[in-house]
């Protein structure tokens, strides 16, 4: 036994002076350093995973950029027969969708948010915030087939039919409104993906008025403002990068949602030219398509992949990038 | 004057309050019907067309009656089964990481933001790219395909949820445990880990409900099969692409087929997501 612990100065009962001290030292060193190595290799993996897909779909999408080049982002054409593809109709529809969600489901967020901040009874908060957490929990294909079944057809006799005779007359607006009433199409779609989004964005936009500090709220009340002045000049600005990031998660993930939308927007390769015109979004070509696609369409659609990933990394990025920094002010 | 002045502000702040918290109410009560309306048809269309056979029939071929839905079912828990057993040692050891070593360093800051973005991150793209590194070039979709393709969307979840639990636990645990003279893996895990047991099991939970229910990864992996296959290495047939094919079809027995594994899959991803937070409140409490 080489121990160069000083047994001389240090008297030590014998079992402590036979422990090789040195030995274990180094062994729990070594065990150490592969135990920090195996763990960073897995964190790494999520890394991986990213460049893994951009370079994938790139290699993949490359017969494609290389025919088309820049123009395929908006070539107005999707003819699987001629070999002619372009990005623009799917790219139209997947905005047109995502925006016209957007547009119904921040409102109502909002008002659920603030209900269940301000106004609601606290013995309600909790049951009425788990039941938003749990339908944002419900999976996409069940909205879709909802969409499919039940809301097309009640939305082809009730909100179409009216809209469209409303409309009729009017210059610009008259041609929004015009087409086949069939309860499918962008705006269907996109009332769909908003319900599918409300429940994600609402239960973000709750925690993130929740960070407010309960000194700031009061504080307000105490100088005599009403609920609603609360919630607009102290909630609203104290939180509003939060919210901003909250919206931003909502359309990220309406941007590349697939199921709820493949379901009702119509998927017709033509550009839509009014809101009730059936369009296809970039997810719902990949779903419909991909599967018996060969050559230089297999490589078009892996263009339109890329598209969208680069769109919703874009999108996800800046929402983080907002949500990061209110929660750093929650610091105060 | 005066007076009369401020009674009028304050009878316009009055109605603009009034307004407010009214429109607020309804959006709650508009938001709450709508999905409670989702969930209503869900369950009357789904328990309609819940039978025994759909626990012991297969996938009935184009305009047949009859049939079930075992083959999508087992295919469903095979996935997801092989799926948690690869996401969750990696998704932890990532977690781990993240906790005790990621506090600083540039590669782990930018690890946490991307792994934030991949949580919403959309699913198909990660189908793409499954198809393109394993379907593509072995030639076959499989079942392991489709698995491969649910891990790399449950692994931020996992990984997520355990950084957040472990940094919950009190730094002294930690001392404790190092002035004990431990080694750090050893601190990490029989001390750290274990203390924040229950908010890792709900991260996992959490992360099994999330890919139960994902469909568009699945389409061009694990495919679909019209028969019983038990062969992770082939075409497996699945909950999500069953009901995916059959609500789209124009065969009535198909669509009732549809709406029963909707319900299933359903009720499977409410249950976990009841069950994880039964789990996190049991934490709070103990």
């Amino acid at each position: 036994m080489h121990t160069t612990f000083p047994t001389e100065t240090h008297p030590m009962t014998t079992s402590i002076s036979k422990i090789n001290f040195d030995a274990v030292g180094r062994r729990q060193r070594f065990q150490d350093a592969i135990f920090h190595r195996l763990t960073q290799v897995f964190s790494l993996l999520v890394l991986l995973a990213l460049v893994g897909i951009i370079i994938s779909l790139l290699i993949n999408a490359w017969p494609t950029f290389q025919k088309f080049g820049f123009k395929f982002i908006w070539y107005v054409e999707w003819d699987i027969i001629n070999e002619e593809f372009g990005a623009a109709i799917a790219i139209v529809g997947t905005l047109a969708s995502a925006g016209i969600a957007m547009l119904f489901a921040v409102p109502l967020a909002f008002g659920i948010a603030v209900f269940l901040t301000e106004t609601c009874p606290v013995w309600l908060r909790r049951p009425l915030g788990t039941a938003i957490e749990l339908l944002a929990a419900v999976p996409s294909i069940i909205y879709g087939m909802f969409g499919l079944f039940v809301f097309a057809p009640l939305f082809a006799d009730y909100i179409q039919m009216p809209l469209r005779d409303l409309m009729a007359g009017m210059p610009i607006i008259g041609t929004l409104f015009s087409g086949a009433v069939n309860g499918m199409g962008i705006l269907a779609a996109g009332v769909v993906l908003a319900f599918m989004v409300l429940p994600f964005v609402a239960a973000v936009m709750r925690d993130v008025f929740e960070i407010t500090p309960s000194i700031l709220r009061e504080s307000a009340y105490g100088l005599g403002c009403t609920t609603w002045e609360v919630v607009r000049k102290i909630v609203l600005p104290y939180t509003q990068k939060g919210v901003i990031g909250g919206v931003m998660l909502g359309l990220g993930r309406a941007l590349g949602e697939t199921m709820a939308v493949t379901f009702v927007i119509g998927n017709a390769n033509r550009m839509p030219t009014s809101l009730f015109s059936p369009g296809t979004s970039i997810a719902s070509t990949l779903a419909n398509e991909f599967g018996e696609a060969a050559d230089l369409h297999i490589s078009s659609l892996f263009a339109l992949g890329f598209m969208l990933f680069i769109i919703t990394f874009v999108v996800l990025a800046f929402a983080k990038m907002m949500i990061n920094r209110a929660e750093k002010a929650k610091g105060f | 004057m005066t007076n009369n002045m401020d009674l009028n502000i304050y009878r316009r702040r009055r109605l603009a309050n009034f307004w407010g918290l009214l429109t607020s109410m309804l959006a709650m009560a508009i938001g709450l019907a709508v999905l409670f309306w989702i969930l209503f048809v869900l369950f009357s269309n789904g328990f309609a067309s819940l039978d025994w056979n759909m626990f012991t029939k297969d996938t009935p071929a184009p305009g047949t009656e009859g049939g079930g839905l075992r083959n999508a079912i087992v295919g469903s828990l095979m996935i997801v089964g092989l799926t948690v057993l690869v996401a969750t040692p990696v998704g932890i050891l990532a977690g781990i990481y993240m906790a005790e070593y990621g506090d600083t360093s540039f590669t782990a800051n930018t690890t946490r933001f991307v792994t934030d973005i991949m949580l919403s991150a959309p699913s198909i793209v990660i189908g793409l790219f499954v198809y393109a590194i394993a379907v593509a070039t072995l030639g076959t979709f499989s079942g392991y395909a489709g698995s491969l393709a649910l891990t790399l969307i449950a692994i931020p979840v996992v990984m997520r949820t355990t950084e957040n639990m472990l940094r919950l636990v009190p730094g002294s645990l930690r001392e404790a445990a190092f002035a004990l003279g431990a080694p750090r893996w050893k601190v990490s895990l029989s001390v750290t880990l274990r203390a924040a047991k229950n908010g890792v099991i709900t991260g996992l939970l959490l992360a099994v409900a999330r890919i139960s229910g994902e469909t568009a990864p699945l389409l061009f992996t694990a495919l679909n099969n019209q028969f019983f296959n038990s062969d992770m290495g082939s075409p497996m047939a699945n909950l999500p692409v069953v009901i995916f094919q059959y609500a789209m079809s124009p065969y009535d027995n198909w669509i009732r087929l549809a709406w029963g594994g909707a319900l299933l899959v359903t009720m499977a991803v409410l249950l976990l997501n009841i069950m994880a937070r039964i789990f996190f409140r049991n934490k709070e409490v103990g």
